[in-house]
């Protein structure tokens, strides 16, 4: 193969642009945005729920959905309340009906009457996203519209998301849904409007009982961090590894 | 260089080029890598303060006291302390600006999400003051006859 000058000049510089193209993929950061991009937060949001305080009164559940422009009467919820009832026969009954926003002022369950001497122990498990440290959720996404902040709250981006579905699977907890009027993935923020003006998130405001509590793990003189920090917590599904960050008060080894 | 193979190479390399040059103009200037990493941090770092100018409703009672502190301070002498002002009242939202009134639940079905009698062991919803719903006053709304502000008032 013989090779002209010409040939030589040309191919040279074709290959190098070639080559060079796809480098204007990458962007180069300045120092100060390298820095920002590592730099530690002072803020590590999570949450406590104490399900021996919850009566299920489902107020939480109300005034999140009203704070968070949720449809009142579509079957989705960013937060819910579960009421499980263990009979003797080792069955464990559980509902939550519209997700608890009504509260349970009926005993029945899934029209089952359950006869209250066979009961051997009932209680109510509110539940939300668990902003994991390892969200399986973001994991997933393919267009970047949903992602963890500094502070570790999961946020999606309504702009961006393309209502594909995929982080409605990953999600273990099953707390993503499809929002019925955005038409785009949602989920519990932890308020994060609300949280980073200094206030509660709407459910632990409107909780009367102390069911369920926020906290900054980041800041050791925060009494809900300390309770977290020093009481016996668990999490929910522990074993796929996500790192939630919703830690439960006296959580029963059949709720699921 | 004319073998037939390179011909689709060139319109490959041209729609990579292509794509990479529209990319430059269709993806917001802030989209990048601004979490911890590129797994969990990739995104479009202006939706952050869009979260956080989502408009709020609940108020909470601090912003109720201002005008109706009478209400307010016989709710907190009461046992009924710890129930919201907006879990009856409903959000406040931009309240008295351009919502002079706001929708006061007055069903019975509000009471009964506390005070509806479940008889469940280990709970505290068996330990409430509660009531069997198809026995107590079946027709009537609660507050005929309690005051939610002090609902001891008219107990004894």
């Amino acid at each position: 193969m013989t090779c002209s000058r010409r040939d030589f000049l040309k191919d040279s510089v074709g290959g190098t642009l070639a080559s060079v193209l796809p480098m204007s993929a990458f962007t180069l950061l300045s120092q100060a945005e390298a820095e920002a991009a590592i730099a530690e937060s002072k803020v590590r949001w999570a949450f406590l729920v104490d399900t021996t305080k919850c009566v299920g009164c489902g107020l939480c559940v109300k005034a999140c959905k009203n704070e968070n422009e949720i449809p009142y009467d579509a079957a989705v919820t960013r937060t819910w309340v579960e009421r499980y009832v263990i009979t003797k026969d080792g069955e464990t009954h559980i509902d939550s009906p519209m997700g608890g926003r009504d509260g349970f002022i009926d005993d029945k369950i899934r029209d089952e009457e359950i006869d209250p001497e066979d009961i051997d122990k009932a209680f109510f498990v509110p539940k939300l996203c668990n902003q994991c440290d390892n969200p399986a959720c973001v994991q997933v996404c393919p267009v970047g519209a949903t992602y963890q902040t500094h502070d570790g709250v999961v946020l999606i981006d309504r702009d961006w998301c393309i209502g594909c579905g995929y982080c409605i699977m990953a999600c273990p907890y099953g707390v993503r849904f499809f929002h019925p009027e955005q038409k785009v993935a949602d989920k519990c923020n932890f308020c994060y409007h609300r949280i980073s003006k200094g206030m509660q998130p709407a459910c632990v405001e409107c909780c009367s009982f102390g069911a369920r509590r926020i906290a900054n793990l980041k800041d050791p003189d925060d009494p809900v961090t300390k309770i977290i920090r020093t009481e016996r917590v668990a999490v929910l599904k522990d074993e796929y590894g996500t790192k939630p960050h919703v830690f439960y008060l006296g959580l029963d080894a059949g709720v699921r | 260089m004319k073998w037939h193979v390179l011909r689709p190479l060139w319109v490959a390399i041209g729609l990579v080029g292509l794509i990479l040059v529209s990319r430059q103009f269709l993806v917001p200037d802030d989209f990048g890598v601004h979490g911890r990493n590129f797994t969990y941090g990739y995104h479009r770092l202006s939706n952050i303060q869009e979260w956080k100018d989502f408009p709020v409703k609940y108020r909470g009672r601090e912003s109720c006291v201002e005008c109706h502190e009478e209400n307010v301070s016989m709710l907190n002498a009461s046992s009924h302390e710890p129930v919201e002002c907006e879990n009856c009242h409903g959000p406040a939202v931009n309240h008295p600006d351009d919502k002079e009134l706001l929708p006061l639940d007055t069903r019975r079905e509000l009471c009964l999400r506390c005070h509806a009698f479940l008889d469940y062991p280990n709970s505290d919803r068996g330990e409430l003051m509660s009531i069997e719903d198809k026995r107590h006053k079946r027709r009537y709304e609660c507050i005929k006859c309690h005051n939610p502000h002090d609902p001891k008032e008219d107990m004894e």
